[in-house]
């Protein structure tokens, strides 16, 4: 039976009529029209669906949109815009820290969850953070330098 | 899209109500916390179930109190992320927070519960397909199907019991707490196991864990070893608890061995304490016990990397870990 579920996402109020059996991963991409969130493995392996909710990274495509129902989510649409991207956004572009950019979403979510916890992450911290999103053409050292200058560059 | 099934989705506000919901429902229902289990499942269609009834906001099953002086009571929907994070359980439990931080992925432990991760399905690389593979493939005892895919001709199910936390708590002496439709009961977490791939735990559907709860530490020392391919997301192959109580000249009163992912439950390896019992840790009887450990070991080909490597790993991975103690 569907319900209307309310959901704050990326500051907005949204109602939509939605059975239970709906991701939010499906919630977002098909209701909203945020594509911005990837699917990718759609079983918890890949974290190409990281978004925040009240501040901590989660997998969309393992959540019901209906259990996240009074909680802030974060996509990567609320993270920056053109003209004014999050400095996390910026220094991806700097360093060359995506290809296909498939996974990018996610690791921008990650990133920012940790950032927000911890400003100065050593590169430990950073590989430890980064650890539920693979990527599968860029390689993971260019993020965790972008990472690392998105902290320098917020200080 | 790999989409979920049609299901219909209640949110009990009390302990008491979901126990009701869940008798009611029969076998139609099933109970969800984080779900990182579950949904995968359900997407699989090897969960094919009508009924989804939401516990993790439930009060009577969050929070965490004690210190390792009067001993710990977890809330099974403490989420792994709490469970890592605790200050009591990082001080006094450190062992159980290094173990749960080596659960899955950040993401997956801000949403997995430590309730779900003692009552996770068990794991074979037949089963954890999803529906067109094992279609194609054939379908065995688990789900679907009449034979076993690994032991064909088995008339029981090998799968895999890959949970990180049960040995760790096994090891830790921890019992969980149970309350179903004919009252509550409280049983250590060896118990809660039993050794088929298929009636993995040893409660009945509408009985629910709410807490799991921890002695006072009282000198016991105890570690973790889990052995995968990736650092991160993996499910263990093999996996290690220890836990020893040494008196002052390093004789071992006491010890605790627990082997997880290479049965259908963990596995205690009783003949192991027994021959430490008593004993300093020095190489000689460090060679005994890996001996007696490896031998309890028999798992089979249905996890990542191979029977035989899994089985040499035992030795490798408990003197590792024995090490630790010394
Ligand atoms: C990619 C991936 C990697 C993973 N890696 C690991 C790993 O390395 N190690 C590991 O241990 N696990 C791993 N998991 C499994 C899982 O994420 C964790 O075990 C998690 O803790 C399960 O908790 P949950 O609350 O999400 O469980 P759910 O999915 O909500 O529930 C799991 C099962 O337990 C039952 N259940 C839940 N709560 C209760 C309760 N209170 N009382 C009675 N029954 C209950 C449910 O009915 C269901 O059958 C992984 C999962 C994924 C998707
Ligand atoms: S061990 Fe055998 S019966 Fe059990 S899930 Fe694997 S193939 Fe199926
Ligand atoms: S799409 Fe959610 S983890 Fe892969
Ligand atoms: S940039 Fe292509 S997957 Fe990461």
């Amino acid at each position: 039976m569907p319900r209307l579920v309310r959901l704050h996402v990326n500051g907005q109020v949204h109602e939509v009529f939605t059975p239970p059996h709906r991701t939010l991963l499906e919630l977002l991409r098909e209701d909203l029209g945020l594509t911005g969130t990837k699917h990718g493995c759609e079983l918890g392996e890949c974290g190409a669906c990281t978004v925040l909710v009240d501040g901590r990274p989660i997998l969309a495509c393992l959540a019901l949109a209906v259990e996240v129902e009074g909680a802030e989510i974060l996509t990567v649409e609320g993270l920056g815009r053109p003209g004014n991207l999050h400095p996390l956004q910026e220094a991806f572009m700097e360093v060359g820290a995506l290809q296909c950019g498939y996974c990018t979403p996610g690791f921008l979510l990650s990133a920012k969850a940790l950032l927000d916890q911890n400003p100065a992450p050593s590169r430990q911290e950073i590989h430890e953070a980064l650890s539920g999103n693979l990527c599968r053409c860029t390689g993971y050292l260019r993020i965790v330098q972008a990472v690392e200058r998105a902290a320098v560059k917020a200080r | 899209m790999l989409r979920l099934p049609p299901f219909q989705y209640v949110r009990p506000g009390t302990l008491h109500e979901a126990v009701g919901i869940l008798a009611s429902e029969g076998g139609k229902a099933v109970l969800m916390a984080g779900g990182t289990d579950l949904l995968p499942r359900m997407k699989h269609r090897v969960a094919a179930l009508e009924v989804v009834v939401a516990i993790r906001a439930l009060r009577e099953l969050r929070g965490i109190w004690g210190d390792p002086r009067q001993g710990l009571v977890i809330g099974a929907a403490s989420t792994l992320a709490e469970v890592c994070s605790h200050p009591a359980i990082r001080q006094g439990y450190e062992v159980l927070s290094l173990a749960a931080a080596q659960v899955a992925t950040p993401q997956i432990r801000n949403m997995g519960t430590i309730g779900g991760n003692l009552c996770l399905d068990t794991r074979c690389s037949y089963y954890d397909m999803p529906y067109t593979w094992r279609k194609a493939m054939g379908f065995c005892l688990k789900k679907n199907g009449d034979t076993c895919l690994v032991a064909p001709g088995s008339t029981r199910c090998w799968a895999v019991s890959s949970s990180d936390l049960a040995p760790v708590l096994m090891a830790l002496d921890g019992r969980v707490r149970l309350v179903g439709p004919r009252g509550e009961r409280v049983v250590p977490v060896e118990e809660l196991y039993r050794d088929d791939g298929i009636r993995y735990l040893n409660k009945e559907p509408a009985e629910i864990l709410t807490e799991v709860l921890l002695p006072p530490l009282d000198g016991w020392k105890a570690a973790y070893w889990k052995v995968r391919r990736r650092g991160s997301f993996d499910f263990p192959v093999l996996s290690l608890a220890v836990a020893v109580r040494q008196d002052e000249g390093g004789h071992i009163a006491d010890a605790r061995l627990i082997l997880g992912a290479v049965r259908s439950s963990p596995l205690r390896v009783r003949e192991a304490e027994e021959a430490l019992r008593g004993e300093k840790l020095e190489p000689g009887i460090m060679e005994v016990v890996c001996e007696l450990a490896s031998r309890a070991a028999r798992p089979v080909e249905n996890t990542d990397f191979t029977v035989l490597w899994r089985k040499r790993m035992v030795k490798v991975f408990l003197r590792r870990a024995l090490g630790t103690f010394a």
